[in-house]
């Protein structure tokens, strides 16, 4: 501040200065110019120098940029030379005067006044005011349309719109507004007022009603007291949750977490212990646990941060240990259970658990053979072979030893030791030798130990003679399937016929099967001889084999129908002959063999497949042939277009839909059109549809009543639009529909009809 | 207001007097008022027919064990519906036990259900869906409703059951009449008319009278069930076949030369020129179109209600004299003396199927009420079953030892079958399963070879006219229990019958409207539509509905070059080619599939297969 003001200070008085001087500078111009020059400029750049450091009120001062020989006094070197020359400048006086002060603010004022834009032509702003007034109105109506919309929709629009609520007075109501005047309906209130029955309501007098609103203080008490006891014991036990997760310590989290191994390991046992089936299922868990971990790329060093650490574990300790640490729990987490408790088993553990796990190992093979991949299977069924006879020299004298031991298990315990070690020895140069098979051998090499596993053994044995017994089964079926067509065509109903029974029960396994199955299927056709099955039959049987030729085929369709109508039927047991047969039994006879004489030369099936070839030849579309006989080539009579022409100038017709008869041999259906009943159907689609079938789908239903009951008649065809005969029809009003109709008229409408409004509300809620 | 209480709940007050509620209390005035509460009993005892054939306490041991003729309990009962729901809150305060409208049983409910939901629908936009879920809510309900009012239907057809191992065909009208009650005992009736030889006979559609007409000319008609005589005459022509039309007033007569038509008095009122020797008579009441068959081998339709001929179909088979109604669809089944069976319809000059049925001519055919089964018997000895539902095939088939000459089914699905002067019956398993041929269910000898048979309509009766005369049998669950009164009623009186005419008449259906698919009617013509639009799209010079073809959208950034908008296009362009050669590759597959053979695999040694 100080520095400004000296500033202002020091330019007002240079000014003064200025002033002073230049009736002088003007005077010794042209003599002093030299030896003044340097003084004038340093004074100069002092003035400027001042100026500048007030830099509200800088006034350039303007330096002559070049030299001119010709000083004159109009080539007054000015001030402010820049700038252009303002109102108030001229009223300035050589010394400020107060009085002028008023004037130059009115004429700054006028000045800071900025120029009146020109007004916008009248289409613009007839424009704008549109686009105003449109979207205002378009906001205002926009809340009609969900009322546009639901009117639309609805099944029924009754005008005129307002009506009034039926009102419906509940029934005790009515009854107390009501007399009694008769005297029999006399008697009956005196009854009932003697019995105070009440009227409104009879189940529950209102003594009744007192002593079951009633609850006893104590019983509210206590029970608002458990409560909040409950509640406060849950927010101190959330507080401590979050207080526990909020620990930042490393080591406290280690601590927790084995002590909650130790316990889980400690409950584990003791589950052992009590309930041996729950401490299987804990069991299966860690197995499952184990096969996730298998799974998961989770600690096997392969991510980022261990990545990263890998770098750094070369120099650091730390990341290496953490890098062993995750790797250890991998191990820890992977290793098989199993080993942990053969261990126990070395160390005469208890046989339980080795039961507990031997069916894990069958279950394991049982996957295998089940599993779809063969290579794996075999492998799998090899390996049990192989350990079996690598065993079998093995398994003779441990049986042996066993039958010792358990013949003198008692009196030699250390024999027992000895034959356990035995074993710990067969087993790892069994180990030695087949390393791939880990999963079968475990199993094999415990194989020997007692009954139970002996019962182990053979189960798996049965598995693979099973599996054996399989591919044989397989091989079998691959050889059959040369031989099942031949089977098919000596026997009358074979395979193929399957289907006819619609549901194809299982995939026939074995020639044997087979056999049974059309044996069955033969059984089944004496039973029931049915023409349908047989004539499908044979329709099936040109499928099989396309490479015979087309005539073959129409031969097979005609003996199809000769088959239809000569099969044998079964005749019919009658109770009661018709007389004249018995009595004329040999002029029936006669009679029959007659007629059988007369149809004899009648080919009735030749005649109606004629019928059908012309009728399907007639249906079928013609083709266009525009050939020009003689049109680039000799014409006359005997002579033909040449193939190639005509080939060229036939349009083949597309081929049109298949004949609905194309299946069935012994009928012709009409392919023509009713044309007098397609003039009674729909023949343009009704707007939001898109495809017939949509639109056939809701007129489907009929709608007369003649179909319907009297009531769905009524509903079906209750009509759109209903109006009252001798009543106007308003336009729709705001608060027809529940709206406001303008923010001014908000509260009294609320205040006019608060009843409706809530009526409405409680229709919506129970909608 | 209080809410009733639950039943659940337990209030032990409460529960006291609900059950003092139940109890009902002795009211003081009843006393005074027993005979009035007697004398309110509802109406007549009306539907009593078909009640006839309900088990009766017998007097004879021996007959309760041959035939036992019962009820079965047919519809789910559906207890209480009659408790409104409004009693909720009603003034006695008791809760409906039972809220809500009762719960109709699935199956029933589907049995009203049209619309076929296994045809897929392309995709629809939002508002066709809406509109499609519209129309099947719509149904759902309707059906719903339907199924409900299934309740009202509360007669139960008869039965005839054996003892165990017992064969119902032993069971001979005697011990049926025995075991009846007397009313529908007197439905059994023989009728001796020797003079004027084999008799065609008519029921009327409701059941109710009966026609008939023998060779030497005699025609009668009456009220069979008051035996009560309308009209007697003699013709003095050979009368070959006798049809009421719309209703019992009206009668037509196909005479040796012409048809004759006569009103319940015996006066003619129409002697028809244009058809003449007609040899079968068939009326379609929803039609009101009376067919006949002649001689000459046309087929003619008459239209009753304005006496024109419809349609004159020449069936180029020869003499026609085998005709029958598919009731279902009102088309005419004729059968031919080469072994085939034509369905007719008036709108079209050709037959709309044949079917090869038989090796010689065809003797007889029937179709049953559902219009599933067609039963044909020929000259082959042969009865078969055929199914009409678009196969055309045999479903069983049966030689009969002298051929069946007369077929007939009733309204229930039995079968039956004249066979010289022995009269076969066969039934199904249920309603809608055809007559299984192994064992007939009812058989009966008459004094004559049959000549005509007719089911009687909502009485289990059947009409057998023959040499003899006229014989009406009880054949139990022969016909529709319940009829509907304003449709068919046999208790209608005249002013009734009257206004049923006008309505039917109001109601009648077109001629041309008879096809194969009578829901053919609820179908658009796609062909026509399809032509319409193609005319549309040659109109206008583009295809309105045509997808437009893309557009890429402008972007920002430079990337809006025209040459990248070419590219753009071409991406799209180049994918739906692709798709189309793939489709069509598809194709091609399948043809080549179905074209494969599925047999054995060539083997080497096919090349000395001769």
């Amino acid at each position: 501040m100080t520095a400004n003001r000296l500033a202002e200070s020091l330019l007002a008085l240079s000014q003064q200065e200025e002033l002073a001087d230049l009736p002088k500078d003007y005077l010794l111009s042209e003599s002093e110019d030299e030896g003044d020059n340097d003084g004038e400029r340093k004074h100069q750049k002092l003035l400027e120098a001042i100026s500048s450091l007030d830099g509200k009120n800088r006034r350039k001062l303007a330096e002559r940029s070049e030299a001119s020989l010709k000083v004159s006094e109009f080539n007054v070197s000015s001030e402010g030379s820049g700038e252009k020359l303002v109102l108030a400048d001229l009223l300035e006086p050589v010394k400020t005067s107060s009085s002028l002060a008023t004037v130059k603010k009115q004429l700054s004022r006028v000045k800071s006044k900025k120029t009146v834009e020109l007004p916008l032509n009248k289409e613009e702003i007839e424009r704008i005011h549109r686009e105003v007034a449109f979207n205002k109105t378009a906001q205002v109506l926009s809340k009609w349309d969900p009322v546009v919309l639901k009117n639309r929709q609805a099944e029924q629009l009754v005008f005129p719109l307002e009506k009034e609520e039926p009102a419906i007075a509940p029934i005790e109501h009515v009854l107390s507004g009501w007399k009694a005047r008769t005297p029999l309906e006399q008697e009956i209130f005196n009854l009932l007022h003697k019995n105070k029955q009440p009227v409104t309501d009879p189940l529950l007098t209102p003594v009744e009603k007192a002593s079951l609103r009633a609850m006893s203080l104590e019983e509210a008490k206590m029970r608002r007291a458990e409560l909040q006891r409950a509640r406060a014991l849950q927010s101190y036990y959330e507080a401590k949750a979050r207080r526990e997760k909020k620990i930042k310590s490393k080591k406290y989290h280690k601590v927790v977490k084995k002590g909650k191994a130790k316990k889980a390991l400690k409950e584990f046992e003791q589950l052992r212990k009590v309930n041996p089936a729950a401490a299987l299922e804990e069991l299966e868990k860690i197995e499952k646990a184990r096969m996730m971990e298998r799974m998961s790329l989770k600690h096997q060093n392969s991510g980022k941060w261990a990545k990263s650490k890998a770098i750094m574990a070369k120099y650091d300790l730390e990341a290496r240990q953490a890098m062993q640490e995750q790797l250890s729990k991998n191990k820890e987490l992977t290793q098989k259970l199993q080993v942990a408790s053969e261990s126990e088993e070395e160390e005469g553990g208890t046989e339980d658990v080795e039961e507990l796990l031997v069916p894990d190992v069958v279950n394991e093979v049982q996957m295998n053979a089940d599993g779809p991949n063969p290579w794996m299977l075999r492998s799998c069924t090899s390996d049990t072979k192989e350990a079996a006879t690598q065993e079998d020299p093995e398994q003779l004298p441990e049986l042996a030893a066993h039958e010792v031991s358990a013949s003198g298990a008692e009196e030699r315990p250390v024999a027992e030791e000895e034959i356990l070690l035995r074993e710990f020895e067969e087993r790892q140069s069994l180990r030695k030798r087949s390393e791939l098979n880990q999963d079968a051998e475990p199993a094999s090499s415990q194989e020997t130990k007692d009954s139970s596993s002996q019962e182990v053994l053979s189960e798996l044995r049965a598995l693979s003679q099973k599996l054996k017994e399989k591919h044989q089964s397989r091989k079998q079926k691959a050889s059959s399937e040369g031989t099942i067509p031949q089977v098919q065509r000596e026997e009358p109903a074979p395979e193929e016929e399957e289907p006819l029974l619609l549901q194809r029960p299982e995939r026939v396994q074995t020639l044997e099967e087979l056999e049974e199955l059309g044996k069955e299927e033969c059984f089944q056709n004496k039973e029931l001889p049915r023409p349908v099955l047989e004539e499908q039959q044979s329709e099936r049987t040109p499928n099989n084999r396309p490479d015979a030729p087309k005539e073959k085929k129409k031969k097979e369709q005609m003996i199809d129908l000769q088959n239809l109508l000569t099969t044998q039927s079964p005749s019919v047991k009658s109770l009661a002959v018709p007389t004249i047969e018995e009595l004329e039994d040999e002029e029936e006879r006669n009679h029959r063999q007659m007629i059988k004489e007369a149809f004899a030369g009648d080919d009735v099936i030749r005649d109606f497949l004629k019928e059908k070839r012309e009728a399907v030849e007639a249906s079928k579309p013609k083709d266009v042939d525009l050939t020009l006989p003689g049109w680039g080539e000799w014409g006359g009579v005997g002579l033909k277009p040449s193939a190639k022409k005509r080939r060229r100038f036939l349009i083949k017709a597309p081929e049109g839909p298949p004949r609905k008869d194309k299946n069935l041999p012994n009928v012709i259906i009409s392919e023509k059109r009713n044309i007098h009943a397609a003039a009674h159907q729909v023949q343009v689609l009704p707007y939001p549809f898109t495809h017939h079938r949509q639109f056939e789908r809701t007129i489907q239903t009929p709608i007369g009543s003649t179909w319907n009951t009297q009531r769905a008649f009524q509903k079906l065809t209750t009509p759109k639009v209903v109006t009252k005969p001798g009543h106007i029809i308003k336009p729709i009003k705001a608060e027809d529909v529940g709206y406001q109709s303008s923010s001014r008229s908000d509260l009294p409408v609320i205040q006019r009809n608060p009843k409706r409004i809530t009526t409405r509300h409680n229709k919506e809620e129970k909608l | 207001m209080e809410t009733a209480p639950k039943p659940g709940k337990d209030v032990p007050p409460k529960k006291d007097k609900l059950q003092t509620k139940r109890k009902k209390p002795r009211r003081y005035w009843e006393e005074e008022t027993v005979p009035t509460t007697a004398g309110a009993s509802p109406g007549p005892p009306r539907n009593k027919k078909n009640r006839e054939l309900r088990p009766q306490r017998p007097k004879n041991a021996h007959i309760l064990k041959k035939s036992r003729i019962s009820k079965k309990p047919q519809v789910p009962k559906k207890p209480r519906e009659w408790k409104n729901p409004e009693s909720q809150s009603g003034l006695s305060g008791a809760q409906d036990p039972f809220p809500g409208p009762a719960p109709v049983p699935v199956e029933v409910g589907q049995k009203f259900c049209r619309i076929d939901k296994s045809r897929k629908l392309p995709h629809s936009k939002a508002k066709t869906r809406s509109r499609l879920e519209v129309a099947e809510a719509e149904e759902e309900e309707t059906s719903i409703k339907a199924a409900r009012s299934e309740l009202l239907l509360a007669e139960e057809p008869g039965f005839l059951e054996g003892e165990d191992g017992e064969d119902t065909a032993k069971i001979c009208q005697a011990d049926i009449v025995e075991a009846v009650d007397i009313a529908s005992a007197a439905k059994h009736f023989d009728l001796n008319l020797r003079q004027f030889g084999p008799y065609r006979l008519n029921y009327s559609r409701t059941g109710r009278h009966l026609a008939f007409g023998g060779r030497r000319g005699h025609v009668a008609a009456l009220d069979w069930v008051t035996k009560k005589l309308m009209c007697e005459i003699n013709v003095m022509e050979a009368v070959r076949d006798i049809r009421f039309l719309h209703s019992e007033a009206l009668l037509a007569v196909a005479q040796n030369r012409w048809l004759h038509i006569y009103d319940n008095q015996g006066i003619e009122l129409h002697c028809i020129r244009r058809c003449d020797r007609v040899t079968r008579l068939e009326f379609l009441p929803f039609h009101f179109l009376l067919a006949t068959a002649s001689e000459t081998g046309f087929l003619t339709y008459l239209d009753v209600s304005v006496g024109k001929i419809v349609a004159a179909l020449n069936a180029r088979a020869g003499r026609l004299d085998v005709m029958s109604q598919n009731p279902y669809n009102a088309v005419i089944h004729l059968g031919h003396s080469n072994g085939t069976v034509s369905l007719w319809s008036p709108a079209m000059k050709e037959p709309l199927a044949k079917i090869l049925c038989h090796r010689g001519g065809v003797r007889a055919v029937a179709v049953d009420s559902t219009g599933t089964y067609m039963a044909t018997s020929g000259l082959d000895h042969q009865l078969k079953i055929f199914d009409l539902r678009g196969t055309y095939q045999p479903l069983s088939t049966r030689t009969l030892p002298h051929g069946a000459g007369h077929l007939a089914f009733s309204q229930r699905g039995l079968l039956v079958a004249g066979m010289g002067d022995v009269v076969n019956i066969w039934a199904g398993q249920g309603k809608a399963s055809p007559p299984s041929l192994e064992q007939p269910y009812l058989t009966h000898r008459l004094s004559g070879p049959v000549h005509g048979l007719q089911f009687c309509p909502f009485e289990d009766v059947l009409g057998v006219g023959h040499t003899g005369g006229i014989t009406s049998m009880l054949v139990p669950g022969a016909s529709e229990p319940n009829f509907d009164g304003l449709e068919s009623n046999p208790y209608r009186s005249r002013k009734q019958r009257q206004e049923w005419e006008v309505k039917a008449l109001l109601e009648k259906v077109p001629a041309e409207l008879i096809c194969l698919d009578p829901r053919a009617l609820a179908e658009v013509d796609v062909i026509s539509l399809e032509q319409g639009k193609k005319e549309q799209i040659e109109r206008l010079g583009y295809d309105p509905q045509a997808k437009a073809p893309f557009q890429p959208k402008p972007k920002q950034k430079g990337r809006s070059s025209t040459a990248s908008l070419v590219k753009r296009k071409r991406k799209v362009m180049d994918e739906e080619h692709r798709d189309k050669v793939r489709q069509s590759l598809q194709q091609q597959h399948h043809k080549e599939a179905k074209a494969k053979p599925t047999g054995a695999r060539p083997s080497a040694l096919d090349r000395f297969v001769r």
